[in-house]
């Protein structure tokens, strides 16, 4: 069983410090919700871990399976097992999804092996079948021209192809519809419900998606740290109460 | 046969590098003994020696003399174009080398240590698999020249410029040096003087090759200026596509390629034109395109330009007949110590005549890339149509790109319409690719490529395979 470790984790962009001393553990199959208010460093603790450049490490370790991964460049962590789904994708254009992700598994292979394309499209149309996704979507240049729906769409596809051992989900539900909603739930979901369940973090400002993919803890993070954790009824009282209450907490370990 | 499933479909839908060349592949040397040799520096002894050992008839050894005069009185353009051209010193540079005269018919003919080097560059293969005919020329002259019989019965001509000088004098005079005459510009006078090599190609009337012929330019010897003659007629209803590619090993001295390249489509003949030019980064390449298109005929140029220290190449559509169409799609990239000036001239001379130029860019590290265009419309024209587009990419924050489009569109019943645009990759872009495990300079490659793709696509598959190959391997050495 793969595991993620961030362990007193300290993240600044520039002077400035965003992240403040974090500790989590998430085990491959687990869902962690983190939750909490707008500039908590949310956003910044998923793009950190995922060696985005503009973010600073200033302390602590994160580690994928004992190893500390904050010495890796961005695509060694990915091909280690992490995944990150943006809550902004970047556009790539003239690159259709089927060829982007067909380097990106051919990225995840030894050198010299070659990849075979036809079991490739078997398992790329079995996972868009999974996530009832037209087939006519991946020969669409990545992310270029599509609607809020169809970025986090395409973010969950390649997710499903790369199999991670950890997801680390950028507010995946914002900008979302309750249709398009539904759709990317049932695809997390049917991640989850598959042996090689991934570990995720679920990054999200609203109990709303919880309501579809429910989570297995869920933190409350605030000024750069958790304040407090729980099972999903957290996540009720945080809808009922708001954030307020919760602010003077001490940290958790 | 049972129809292709969904997945075969969709495999064969992929622009996956299967093949192609690379860029260090040309990069190499074999001794070759060179019977002929005019040696170096350029005076009228030069000129004399390359048309003796030709056994030229006299008017043409005149109209080298003169090209070399005009050669001589024109100014370097530098007031227009880079400085770096003062850098040719023309009196360090070999005119002439060769092994002989007359290209042999079958590869097993030419000598090994020339045939080891086209066989290392995969021409002999290439022929087999998917072409009409080849020549394949080696410094100053072609070693091996040969066209399929089933394409030679038809009529068509395919020999190098000296043969097809011997041979066919009558249709050769009537249209040598008509599209670009000597004193276009200081190169093509140069090339005028001093030229050897090339193809001549005579299609007759209504004759369509269905295979593409092709010529390999290769530069072997240090020091040396190649300056190959290449003029194509399609006749009445004729179509051709002849296709070029270049290499050289790299020097640490310079060396020069300074082609004249001449088509001609007469009513309702389809010439195209396709070039995927690797040159090692120490070759001038200066070199002058044009063609004519007659009444309802259709000129395209796909010029690829990768490599080489300095290009300047603007290949030219006069569309001289009702309805001729011009097009001119092209890809530049240039890399560090590296300077792209390409573009495209559309002359129109008739009415209801269209031109299309897609001019595509990307400038690396510090490499410079440079669009000069020209778009002629008169006014006592009616009906004439222009689109250009030209779109630069930059991928590092010290790669420059320029444009000079030079448009004149007179009188109010022509339409034109230009777009240009420069991008850069941006970090985030990079970093979203990498984050699905891409190495930055995979990702980087698949920026250039997906820039490129809509035109790259327009291609015939085994450039389009060759240049994503190119890329790929100019990107690797982009990062860090």
């Amino acid at each position: 069983m793969s595991q993620l470790v961030i362990k007193n984790l300290h993240i600044s962009i520039g002077e400035k410090a965003i992240v403040k001393g974090f500790n989590l553990t998430i085990k491959q199959g687990e869902v962690h919700a983190i939750m909490g208010p707008n500039g908590t460093g949310k956003s910044t603790l998923a793009k950190a871990i995922a060696g985005h450049p503009d973010y600073t490490i200033t302390g602590g370790d994160v580690q994928l399976d004992r190893k500390s991964i904050l010495a890796m460049q961005p695509d060694e962590r990915a091909r280690s097992g992490l995944f990150l789904a943006f809550q902004y994708p970047s556009e790539i254009p003239g690159v259709s999804i089927a060829n982007f992700l067909r380097a990106a598994v051919q990225a995840r292979m030894a050198e010299g092996e070659e990849l075979d394309a036809a079991g490739y499209y078997k398992r790329l149309y079995s996972k868009m079948d999974l996530l009832k996704i037209d087939r006519k979507f991946t020969a669409r240049s990545v992310n270029e021209g599509f609607s809020g729906g169809e970025k986090k769409r395409c973010e969950i596809l390649q997710m499903a192809m790369l199999e991670p051992r950890i997801a680390l989900m950028d507010e995946t539900d914002s900008g979302l519809d309750i249709d398009a909603l539904r759709i990317v739930a049932d695809g997390v979901n049917a991640m989850r419900s598959s042996p090689a369940s991934p570990g995720i973090m679920l990054i999200t400002h609203y109990q709303r998606l919880l309501d579809y993919i429910v989570p297995d803890f869920v933190h409350v993070m605030y000024d750069g740290r958790l304040v407090k954790s729980g099972d999903k009824s957290l996540a009720l009282e945080l809808e009922a109460k708001g954030y307020d209450w919760l602010k003077q907490q001490p940290a958790t370990a | 046969m049972k129809p292709p499933s969904e997945i075969e479909t969709a495999i064969a839908m992929d622009a996956n590098p299967v093949a192609g060349i690379d860029q260090t592949k040309g990069d190499f040397q074999y001794k070759v003994d060179y019977a002929f040799d005019a040696g170096t520096g350029l005076s009228a002894d030069t000129v004399r020696y390359i048309s003796s050992v030709k056994k030229e008839e006299p008017w043409l050894l005149e109209f080298r003399l003169k090209a070399l005069k005009t050669f001589l009185e024109k100014p370097m353009p530098t007031h227009w174009a880079t400085k770096d051209l003062g850098n040719i010193d023309f009196q360090k540079i070999r005119y002439y080398l060769s092994q002989g005269q007359k290209p042999k018919r079958t590869w097993d003919e030419v000598p090994d240590d020339i045939k080891k080097t086209f066989e290392r560059l995969g021409i002999p293969e290439q022929e087999r698999k998917f072409l009409a005919g080849v020549e394949a020329q080696f410094d100053s002259e072609a070693a091996y020249s040969n066209i399929k019989d089933i394409v030679a019965k038809q009529g068509v001509i395919f020999v190098n410029s000296t043969e097809g000088l011997r041979e066919h004098p009558e249709i050769f005079r009537k249209f040598f040096g008509k599209v670009i005459p000597t004193g276009d510009n200081k190169f093509s006078a140069l090339n005028s003087a001093v030229f050897s090599g090339g193809s001549f190609i005579y299609v007759p009337k209504g004759v369509k090759v269905a295979q593409p012929l092709q010529a390999y330019f290769r530069i072997n010897a240090e020091n040396f200026g190649q300056f190959e003659r290449t003029l194509i007629i399609a006749d009445e209803g004729a179509e051709v596509v002849y296709m070029e590619g270049c290499t050289a090993p790299k020097f640490s001295t310079s060396t020069l390629h300074s082609a004249v390249v001449e088509l001609v489509a007469l009513k309702s003949a389809k010439i195209q034109y396709i070039t995927v030019q690797n040159w090692a980064n120490n070759v001038f390449n200066l070199v002058t395109k044009r063609g004519v298109a007659h009444e309802d005929a259709e000129i395209k140029w796909i010029d690829c330009n990768i490599g080489s220290r300095l290009t300047m190449k603007y290949p030219g559509v006069v569309l001289k007949g009702e309805r001729a169409r011009g097009e001119v799609l092209s890809i530049a990239l240039a890399n560090d110590g590296q300077h792209q000036d390409t573009g495209a001239k559309m002359i129109h001379a008739a009415n209801n005549t269209t031109s299309n130029i897609i001019a595509k860019s990307i400038s690396v590290g510090q490499g410079r890339s440079t669009y000069r265009g020209v778009v002629h419309i008169p006014k006592h024209l009616k009906g004439c149509k222009n689109n250009t587009e030209c779109d630069a990419l930059l991928i590092n924050t010290s790669s420059r790109t320029d444009t000079y489009p030079a448009i004149s569109v007179r009188g109010d019943r022509n339409a034109t319409q230009h777009e240009a645009s420069v991008s850069k990759v941006s970090e985030d872009m990079i970093f979203y690719m990498q984050s699905r495990g891409l190495t930055e300079a995979q990702a980087m490659s698949l920026a250039v490529n997906g820039f490129i793709n809509d035109l790259a696509r327009q291609f015939p598959m085994e450039y389009s395979v060759e240049l994503k190959r190119l890329i790929d391997l100019e990107m690797e050495g982009s990062v860090g």
